[in-house]
């Protein structure tokens, strides 16, 4: 095993409906600023991984990892796509920093992109589908909120959650969203607001479902050697953890829970070398409000089926115990499916950084980043540090 | 996943609710699998028909369709358990959603599922109403 790995640099687009923007213009913004921040050239770069679920139904386009390479000016390097559903950003960062940890590389490009306007809403929920199991699921007219619908409905009958529980996740991601200027959703919406706002799928309302969202992020990844010979500080990758579950959500030994999470999580702990008490905020990925609620509980900040008492309590919020989703989530940032797992990752940085601005979360040192695919499928965890060890 | 062959394949799943059985660890699992997804021994795989009876175990209501379900909106779709073991995700039909509750008994229904637009195939699968 190689050395340390650390983020160099970051650079994001705005996320949200970006009509002026194509695939290329997006991924090239990003990586740009990205290059700017870490104080790098071109050609320093080593490799490129880009997470992107579904170009080729998004937008036209497949062979997205040479297309990146050609449009950065960087033509020549090895690049590579990395899919995983929603949690593409997310492998992709792993890909990286696996790339530096393995010794081949010593200045690697994660990047995430996904342009989803450009295709009516419904045939981008149908590309969305595709995270789940085609055959036995989507299949039978399963879209992705009914699948997280169905997990609410066990988590409310098995725990007692409420659904003011689960709209409070909605909540305090907006009032976090409308600190940052790169989110979708800029902007507070009230508990009666999410509560009233139109049925998806019983018991899930639109107010608890991310978005569609163009957007894209960069990161830049160094070895602990090369970071020092650029006299860089960067925040530490303390560790990288994957784990997957079946594809189709019926299959899982549990439905209120979920398994590929507590699994990945357990794995970053122990890589780290810490336990979730020492973590001082999170970017989970709450596509649907739900997926929060499980998501606190499978990262371990609270005891399983208290995630909706606790959010509710406030212990979640930018001043609580355990603040999650500082930069609006992906219900209020905005969620460009591939995208994501990076932005999580860019906020962390800057919150370590001390960068966060308006909704800088005071003493954040370490940081973990929770990125998921499908219902559950992969889950991809990294825990990011100002301290080295 | 449209097209005649893709269907095709699957009317064992589709039409008769066949699954697999491990001769091994006893396990059931639908639809067919060649590995035991439990003790991962392969070649002791059997074929096996559910009876295609079970209790709902969570439910919901689909509001936004995805393409090509629009005109069965509002439709209730729902994780049964059946009574072999494994859990399948299906429509429940012929009810109002309203009467769609936790632990309601049910079976499988032979249905239309979905047609590839005005020429194209009509696909046809399980889906399951309730026996309560």
């Amino acid at each position: 095993m190689s050395s340390r790995v650390g983020i160099i640099g970051v650079g994001m687009t705005k996320f949200g409906e970006l009509w002026d923007r194509g695939y290329r213009d997006l991924i090239v913004d990003a990586g740009a600023m990205a290059i700017k921040d870490a104080g790098i050239e071109g050609d320093q770069i080593e490799g490129i991984y880009v997470g992107s679920m579904s170009p080729g139904l998004f937008a036209e386009q497949e062979h997205v990892s040479a297309l990146v390479a050609d449009y950065s000016g960087l033509r020549g390097i090895p690049a590579s796509r990395v899919e995983a559903a929603c949690a593409s950003g997310g492998v992709a960062l792993r890909e990286a920093y696996l790339a530096i940890k393995s010794g081949e590389m010593d200045i690697v490009v994660a990047g995430g992109v996904e342009k989803m306007t450009d295709i009516p809403t419904g045939s981008a929920a149908v590309a969305l589908m595709g995270a789940g199991d085609q055959e036995l699921e989507a299949f039978k007219g399963v879209t992705f909120p009914s699948l997280y619908a169905l997990m609410a409905r066990r988590h409310m009958v098995e725990y007692g959650t409420t659904i003011e529980q689960i709209s409070q996740v909605a909540v305090k991601s907006h009032n976090n969203a409308s600190l940052n200027e790169n989110a979708q959703y800029p902007f507070r919406v009230t508990l009666e607001q999410v509560m009233n706002s139109t049925l998806i799928a019983d018991p899930l309302r639109i107010l608890h479902c991310s978005g569609i969202t163009d957007g894209a992020a960069t990161v830049i990844l160094a070895s602990e050697e090369k970071a020092e010979e650029l006299n860089n500080d960067p925040v530490w990758i303390r560790s990288s953890s994957l784990a997957t579950d079946s594809i189709a959500l019926h299959d899982r030994k549990s439905f209120s829970r979920m398994d590929a999470a507590i699994l990945a999580a357990r794995k970053a702990y122990k890589g780290a070398g810490i336990k979730p008490e020492d973590i001082d905020f999170a970017e989970l990925h709450d596509c649907f409000s739900i997926a929060e609620i499980l998501a606190i509980e499978a990262m371990g900040f609270c005891e399983f089926g208290e995630g909706g008492k606790i959010t509710e309590d406030g212990e979640t919020e930018l001043n609580g115990r355990i603040p999650i989703n500082t930069s609006g989530g992906l219900k209020g940032r905005g969620h460009p499916v591939g995208a994501t797992g990076i932005a999580q990752a860019i906020e962390a940085v800057l919150q370590i950084r001390g960068d966060a601005g308006k909704r800088q979360v005071k003493g954040a040192r370490t940081g973990l980043i929770q990125n998921v695919g499908g219902s559950g499928a992969t889950c991809v965890v990294h825990i990011l540090s100002g301290e080295k060890e | 996943m449209k097209g005649l062959p893709a269907h095709w394949r699957l009317l064992p799943q589709r039409y008769n609710l066949i699954g697999s059985y491990c001769k091994n660890c006893s396990g059931r699992f639908f639809p067919q699998r060649s590995i035991c997804p439990d003790c991962r021994r392969t070649g002791s795989m059997e074929e096996f028909k559910f009876s295609g009876k079970g209790e709902i175990y969570s439910y919901t209501v689909i509001r936004a369709p995805p393409q090509g379900f629009d005109y069965q909106v509002p439709y209730v779709i729902a994780i049964v358990k059946m009574d072999e073991g494994p859990f399948i995700t299906t429509q429940i039909v012929d009810c109002n959603p309203e009467d769609v509750e936790i632990g309601k008994r049910v079976e499988t229904v032979f249905r239309k599922v979905i047609a590839d637009g005005e020429s194209g195939i009509i696909r046809y699968g399980y889906k399951f109403r309730l026996t309560d």
